[in-house]
């Protein structure tokens, strides 16, 4: 919703003949900006279309405390694929076998905790050990076998969801040990003194505030020291607001209610680390380079199968996290857990910006694109609209952000 | 003879900033096999699309009279109607259908939408005996080789009732067997009154088919010559295709002088490739060159010589089979089987197709730049982005980048500039040998003579440069050595003073003695 703000902030009122220019150059800026990441300001305008036509439409429901809370926790375990989805999209990739993971490390769970009576914090070590080794056989198959990654994730997804069935013996166990039900539906610890808002979301709030605005400025520092050109000072104030904002308004309102779902700090840490692998590592740019261009990525020395192996065993672990993080939730694993939660987070990286021909995407627009999809459950959920028509509205969300895109580089002629 | 069949007088074609054809004039006799000869790019393949309608009347300027008539051929179907059927280098046989299928492939013997197999199996085994095929018609194309499919593709030409057939470099992919085979096919289908123009680089082919040749140069017609006639020489056809004027185009050099003592920088010994499908065929065959440090090498071979082909086989294995042959690099034995090592044993490869195989074209400049070294600009695993920039804005200002910023797309640059994208890339990654593969390929005088004057430095810092070229001029205006290689192999080795279009021509044309 920054850049809502951003949108709508007119430029800073001309002092005199020669700042009207600067201005000018400012909104220029701005909207330079804008237009080359035309998707993902596009997207996060959509949501913030979205949130506002729905707060309106539940007399401010949507946006109630209670409510944001809640849909942080409804929406966790397909934000958490949505991030690992995207990378196999920007790999040039597919894959269908995430939802049926889930569900079996929701079982390989229960098995462990409810059945075998595990520490909770070791088998979830061995959850996520399970995860990253089904990603693993499958990216073996893809990299280094040469299976299209569509079919080895078909067949992964009949597997995993059968060996669900096959452990769970058809039924559904639970529940599960407290630990881990806090995890998943926990929120920060109460500490301090009473002030009406939860005190420890907003230390963190404010620490966050902080941290921004320090990265930003040693960012700047940085630019300037190696000679590179820096956007001009009122611009790069007007983004700090922006963002300052943003994680204000959020943690205002978290702090509200119970405070911030623990949940949703995972996923923050997911967010900031994914998309420094994603922007920075090394790997990240080798996964870029082989979705844009593999001859070439091939030809420049990128070690292709590798890099393609690692995405999908990290899509198998976030999957395993996934599961876990829903069969706490529910306090139980089901053998019908995850159900067309791949085809949740494929939309959710589509509509985040991602390319069917791979190269395009980034972490942050799989989480908008993933807000997008649930907002839009909450708010229709509040308004009283059947699932039969969410449906519906869905599908044609998704049809209406792919075929703006389309238009969109067509019209710009790339 | 009776007179021409086909006359193409005075015809222009442009593309966006390009004059592919700026005056070409061509007249075929009935009957006759004609041969068109010109070096890569002197546009005889944009000559053969304006005249079978790939590139529609109204699209270029001047007139196509077949049979006496003008004809305006909107499209293929329009002048396969009157019975010009073209036969482009690339076969366009579906793998997966019969040979009987594809003769009749949109061309159907069909009652009332459903296929009559009867007459299409009748027809088919007709068709596939007059190219000299015995191979049942149920037969898929996969299973047959190159050789065969281009009869087929003969077949299906016939089936279309055809007058005037074209073939674009048709013995290109073949062995000498079946070329051997082909160009007699050729010869019969002229007794039974078929003309065919005939798309050819290998001078031994034309003589042994061809009644006349017309040459074409930088979208010219430069003469026709009557291939039997006792003065149309293979020096005489070489002059025509060559004569082109060394204007000052290129920076100058001080020529290198070779160390005596030291050992190359790159050696390739007895390099032999295979084709990675058609395996029998070799398409570099026992190799063994050398480039020294500060030294400009130039391969010159025309389209099929195998030079592309030698530069990834050597360059991580990226073409081919591997059947032998070593590298040296400064006179120690190297391993390049795979890029990573080739570029840590200091090679790098500028390929001559930079939108397929050099550049992520919907990533920026900076990315594009940085890929093929990002540990330079890393440190743990990690980019820092700022120093990426750095490099990158380094590289715009010296390459001169004409781009607002390092931020831009690489797909929205001129053919230039890319080039220069992926030049700066290589050279950031800094390699001790380059190998440049026709790295002016398509870009303008301006920017081929800053890439000229970039190829100069890096051998003035004592880098190896091996330089793949096309264009004869500019090997001549920039090596100091040149190799010339035709059909896999390297026919000959040139000093500055002695290359000279006409010698290296010779022996970039000089093929094995057809057979019979």
């Amino acid at each position: 919703m920054s850049t809502d703000v951003t949108a709508k902030t007119p430029a800073p009122a001309p002092p005199g003949k020669s700042g009207g220019a600067a201005g000018d150059g400012l909104l220029q800026l701005v909207m330079d900006g804008m237009r080359r990441n035309m998707r993902q300001y596009g997207m996060l305008i959509a949501l913030g279309l979205i949130v506002a036509l729905f707060a309106v439409w539940t007399d401010g429901d949507l946006l109630l405390p209670r409510n944001v809370s809640n849909l942080v926790l409804q929406n966790s375990y397909i934000l958490i694929l949505a991030i690992g989805m995207m990378l196999v999209i920007i790999a040039g990739h597919i894959d269908l076998s995430v939802g049926s993971l889930t569900a079996f490390v929701g079982a390989m769970a229960a098995v462990f905790m409810v059945k075998n009576d595990m520490p909770w914090p070791l088998a979830v070590l061995l959850c996520l050990a399970v995860g990253a080794l089904a990603g693993a056989v499958q990216g073996f198959f893809i990299a280094y076998g040469g299976i299209p990654s569509f079919i080895v994730t078909l067949a992964g997804m009949l597997i995993f969801r059968g060996l669900t069935e096959i452990f769970l013996e058809g039924q559904t166990l639970g529940p599960f040990p407290e630990g881990l039900q806090k995890v998943a539906n926990g929120f920060l610890p109460e500490v301090g003194p009473n002030t009406n808002y939860h005190n420890l979301t907003l230390l963190l709030g404010f620490a966050m505030i902080a941290f921004v605005v320090f990265q930003e400025f040693r960012d700047r520092r940085r630019q300037q020291e190696f000679n590179l050109d820096v956007p001009p000072f009122n611009l790069f104030l007007l983004k700090l607001v922006a963002l300052g904002a943003a994680i204000l308004t959020l943690t205002m309102l978290l702090a509200s209610y119970k405070g911030a779902p623990i949940v949703l700090l995972i996923l923050g840490v997911l967010l900031v680390g994914f998309g420094y692998v994603m922007r920075n590592a090394i790997v990240g740019r080798h996964i870029y380079a082989i979705g844009g261009n593999l001859p070439a990525a091939k030809l420049s020395g990128v070690k292709d199968k590798k890099v393609t192996f690692l995405v999908f065993l990290n899509m198998g672990m976030l999957a395993a996290l996934a599961g876990l993080v829903f069969a706490a939730r529910f306090n139980a694993a089901s053998p019908k857990a995850g159900l067309n939660f791949e085809l949740e987070a494929i939309a959710a990286s589509f509509i985040g910006g991602a390319s069917m021909s791979g190269g395009v995407g980034t972490v942050l627009g799989a989480i908008i694109g993933g807000l997008v999809l649930g907002v839009l459950n909450n708010g229709m959920n509040l308004v009283g609209i059947g699932t039969d028509w969410q449906q519906v509205i869905k599908g044609l969300v998704l049809l209406a952000a792919v075929g703006f895109d389309v238009w969109n580089k067509r019209k710009v002629g790339s | 003879m009776a007179g021409p069949v086909l006359e193409m007088r005075s015809i222009v074609k442009t593309f966006p900033g390009v004059k592919a054809l700026s005056d070409v004039t061509l007249t075929v006799q009935q009957g006759e096999v004609h041969a068109i000869c010109g070096e890569n790019g002197a546009g005889k393949s944009t000559l053969m699309k304006v005249l079978s309608g790939v590139h529609p009347h109204g699209t270029y300027e001047g007139d196509i009279l077949f049979e006496g008539e003008v004809c305006e051929f909107k499209d293929i179907r329009a002048s396969e109607h009157r019975g010009i059927v073209i036969i482009h280098q690339e076969l366009a046989l579906s793998p997966y259908l019969s040979l009987a299928e594809n003769i009749f492939l949109g061309n159907e013997h069909a009652k009332g939408g459903f296929v009559d197999w009867r007459e299409t199996l009748r027809h088919a085994t007709e068709l596939l005996r007059r190219v000299g095929l015995s191979d049942h018609p149920d037969t898929r194309v996969a299973d047959i080789g190159v050789g065969k499919q281009q009869l087929v593709e003969i077949a299906k030409a016939l089936s279309k009732k055809v007058k005037l057939l074209i073939l674009d470099e048709p013995t290109a992919a073949l062995n000498d067997e079946d070329s051997g085979k082909l160009l007699d096919l050729i010869l019969e289908l002229k007794k039974q009154g078929i003309t065919s123009i005939i798309i050819s680089h290998k001078l031994n082919e034309i003589r042994k088919v061809a009644d006349s040749v017309t040459i074409i140069r930088d979208g010219k017609t430069i003469e026709t010559l009557d291939v039997k006639a006792k003065e149309t020489t293979e020096d005489r056809i070489i002059s025509g295709m060559v004569g082109r004027d060394l204007e000052n185009r290129f920076p100058d050099r001080t020529p290198h002088e070779p160390e005596e003592g030291s050992a190359p920088a790159l050696e390739i010994r007895n390099w032999t490739v295979h084709h990675p499908i058609d395996q029998q065929r070799k398409v570099v065959d026992d190799v063994s060159l050398s480039v020294r440090r500060g030294e400009i090498v130039g391969i010159a071979g025309l389209m099929g010589a195998g030079r592309t082909e030698l530069a990834m086989s050597v360059f991580g294995r990226t073409y081919g089979r591997y059947h032998g042959g070593t590298v040296l690099k400064d006179g120690k034995e190297i391993r390049t089987k795979s890029v990573p090592e080739a570029v840590k044993n200091g090679i790098a490869y500028v390929t001559e197709d930079r939108k397929h195989y050099g550049l992520n074209l919907i990533d920026t400049i900076n990315r594009n730049i940085s890929l093929s070294a990002l540990g330079k600009v890393a440190k743990g695993g990690v980019v820092d982005e700022h120093e990426e920039r750095q490099v990158a804005e380094g590289f715009r200002k010296s390459m001169n980048i004409k781009a607002p910023t390092v931020f831009e797309p690489v797909g929205k640059l001129s053919g230039g500039n890319q080039q220069k994208v992926v030049l700066s890339k290589w050279i950031f990654a800094g390699p001790d040998v380059l190998i440049l593969d026709e790295p002016t390929r398509g870009i303008d005088v301006g920017a081929k003579y800053e890439i000229y004057t970039v190829i100069d430095q890096l051998a003035a810092q004592g880098k190896a440069v091996v330089f793949i070229s096309s264009e004869l001029p500019e090997l001549l205006g920039m090596c100091d050595r040149i190799y010339t290689m035709a059909a896999g192999r390297l026919t000959g080795e040139f000093s500055r003073e002695e290359a000279s279009q006409e010698s290296l021509m010779r022996q970039m044309t000089k093929d094995k003695e057809v057979s019979r």
